[in-house]
């Protein structure tokens, strides 16, 4: 191996050097195999700088079209976060088949516009929950699982998992229940679907719009803020 | 035919009727495996409402001029493969652009979408596009090997690289379709068929689930609608190839759709049968008994 590298930036021992602490996360410079010099500072190159916009929808009738095709092609993000992902897997099985109704799974969230969090969301899971809601495209849609999405549920007052999702990001539909069986899942669905024909499930604009609130929220609660403000 | 104009709305016609055939095709492919699975399944026109709700997506984002040009290449992959491809014999109108040496254009732009989504996963900078792209070319490399050695047999068979001869060769009736007259060859093209449509056991380059999707992990909105647009494409027009190489091509559309769907159809009753290859094992599969057999038709053919 002749790369070499180095960092120019080393830590100091200050209260802003400790925001970010991973040593990837570190400006540093490289030197290629041609003993070219390379400068990296992965915040800067690795993650868009952009703050989201808003994007509206432009065309009536279009966008009426396009909110049939949405809602009846709902990809959801296989992300479980608590006890209520139990209830995802059984909506692929002959006793519920939800692939009737245009619902399917999808194991990346660029591919995805349905978040469902299910259940009750520790502080670690929320980080990722974040960056996973952020990085997909939009219009995106969040249905929230089970009680402890509502108001905490039976962890009301841990001191590890949140109470209230919609402060962190917007939901559109709530299913309640501890837990909801997936009857109550698919009824959820159908909501969303009522949702998204009428033009209602903008979520992803309201996010932006409220970004600053959001954003504030989320710092509130995760301590550890190690990952960029905008990493979609 | 004469008049270019017409030529290319003739093709491009075609190209509509086969993009809706695929994606009618893959509806169904997916409602015989949920049968099998005791569901429903989707309904039919599911892949048409996927389809407009992915080009309908407002939030796009771009890696870089590769990552936007991977489908790009892509598509151009299969609407080449498609160009040059018969699809119904003694009939210049779905001809489209067949010439005396097409086969050895099909080959290589089998591999050129490929190659151009390899190098646009590849900037989408996840890792598991890279370990799906790196799982793609190594079992597609084994894969070639059999299907080349089949072609180059049927080449020496009927002494011409077009596809319209063999296909006119193979006219009068089943007695002189390529797959009675010389069954080595056919074996290890068919074999090889299982790993080109990358449906199960052999699809564990996109291993749903399991490395999330491989290749076109970052790929969404209209990037991921015109890689679905290109599969349904590419499946029908690579089954037509195998038609018309194997089963004596078509002559008239009814005939092109029921043979077509038969010859996906091995690849999915195998595929629901068996369970999924590790890459590996795939690998080793191909350069077995497919390769053996492809040797075999060129030596008995000298």
């Amino acid at each position: 191996m002749s790369e070499e590298t180095k960092h120019n930036n080393q830590p100091e021992n200050t209260e802003e050097s400790n925001k970010f602490p991973k040593e990837h996360l570190q400006k540093r410079t490289v030197y290629s195999p041609d003993g070219e010099k390379i400068e990296i500072d992965p915040l800067q190159d690795y993650y868009l700088q952009d703050r989201p916009e808003r994007r509206d929808p432009r065309y009536r009738v279009v966008e009426k079209f396009l909110n049939w095709a949405r809602s009846e092609s709902l990809w959801i993000l296989g992300f479980g976060t608590g006890c209520g992902s139990i209830e995802l897997p059984p909506l692929t099985t002959p006793r519920f088949d939800a692939f009737r109704f245009g619902i399917a799974m999808r194991p990346t969230p660029r591919q995805s516009n349905v978040f469902i969090i299910s259940g009750y969301m520790s502080i670690k899971t929320l980080k990722r929950a974040i960056r996973s809601y952020e990085q997909m495209p939009d219009p995106k849609y969040v249905v929230a699982l089970g009680s402890c999405t509502i108001n905490g549920g039976m962890y009301f007052d841990s001191y590890n998992t949140i109470n209230r999702l919609d402060k962190y990001m917007p939901v559109d539909v709530y299913i309640a229940g501890c837990m909801p069986r997936p009857e109550a899942l698919i009824a959820g669905f159908n909501k969303l679907k009522q949702r998204i024909k009428e033009g209602r499930a903008e979520g992803a604009n309201e996010y932006v719009q409220r970004f600053d609130e959001y954003k504030a929220n989320q710092k509130q609660i995760i301590k550890d803020w190690n990952m960029p403000d905008y990493n979609w | 035919m004469e008049n270019i104009a017409a030529k290319l709305l003739w093709t491009f016609l075609g190209l509509l009727i086969v993009l809706n055939w695929g994606m009618l095709k893959t509806s169904i492919v997916r409602k015989i495996v949920a049968r099998v699975g005791g569901r429903y399944g989707i309904r039919w026109y599911q892949p048409w409402i996927n389809l407009i709700k992915l080009y309908g997506t407002r939030g796009q984002l771009s890696h870089g001029v590769m990552f936007y040009l991977g489908p790009v290449f892509r598509i151009a992959g299969g609407v080449g493969l498609f160009l040059f491809m018969p699809l119904i014999f003694g009939d210049p109108r779905w001809s489209n652009f067949a010439f005396a040496g097409d086969l050895i254009l099909l080959l290589y732009f089998k591999f050129f979408g490929m190659l151009g989504m390899a190098l646009g996963a590849g900037e989408g900078g996840h890792p598991y596009s890279a370990i799906g792209v790196s799982r793609g070319l190594s079992q597609y490399t084994t894969v070639e090997i059999p299907f080349t050695l089949g072609i180059i047999a049927l080449a020496v068979q009927y002494d011409t690289l077009s596809l319209t001869e063999m296909v006119a060769a193979q006219q009068g009736g089943i007695a002189n379709w390529t797959i009675v007259t010389n069954p080595i060859a056919s074996a290890a093209l068919l074999f090889s068929m299982l790993g080109i449509f990358m449906h199960a056991p052999f699809d564990l380059v996109k291993a749903p689930n399991e490395i999330p999707i491989g290749p076109p992990t970052e790929y969404h909105g209209s990037y991921l609608g015109v890689l679905r647009t290109n599969a349904a494409i590419m499946h029908i027009t690579e089954a037509v190839l195998f038609m018309n190489l194997l089963f004596g091509g078509a002559n008239n559309w009814i005939e092109l759709i029921i043979k077509t769907f038969l010859i996906y159809f091995i690849t999915v009753f195998i595929g629901v049968v068996f369970p999924r290859f590790r890459i590996e094992q795939s690998v080793r599969f191909f350069l077995g008994v497919p390769l053996i057999l492809g040797i075999l038709a060129i030596i008995l053919i000298m």
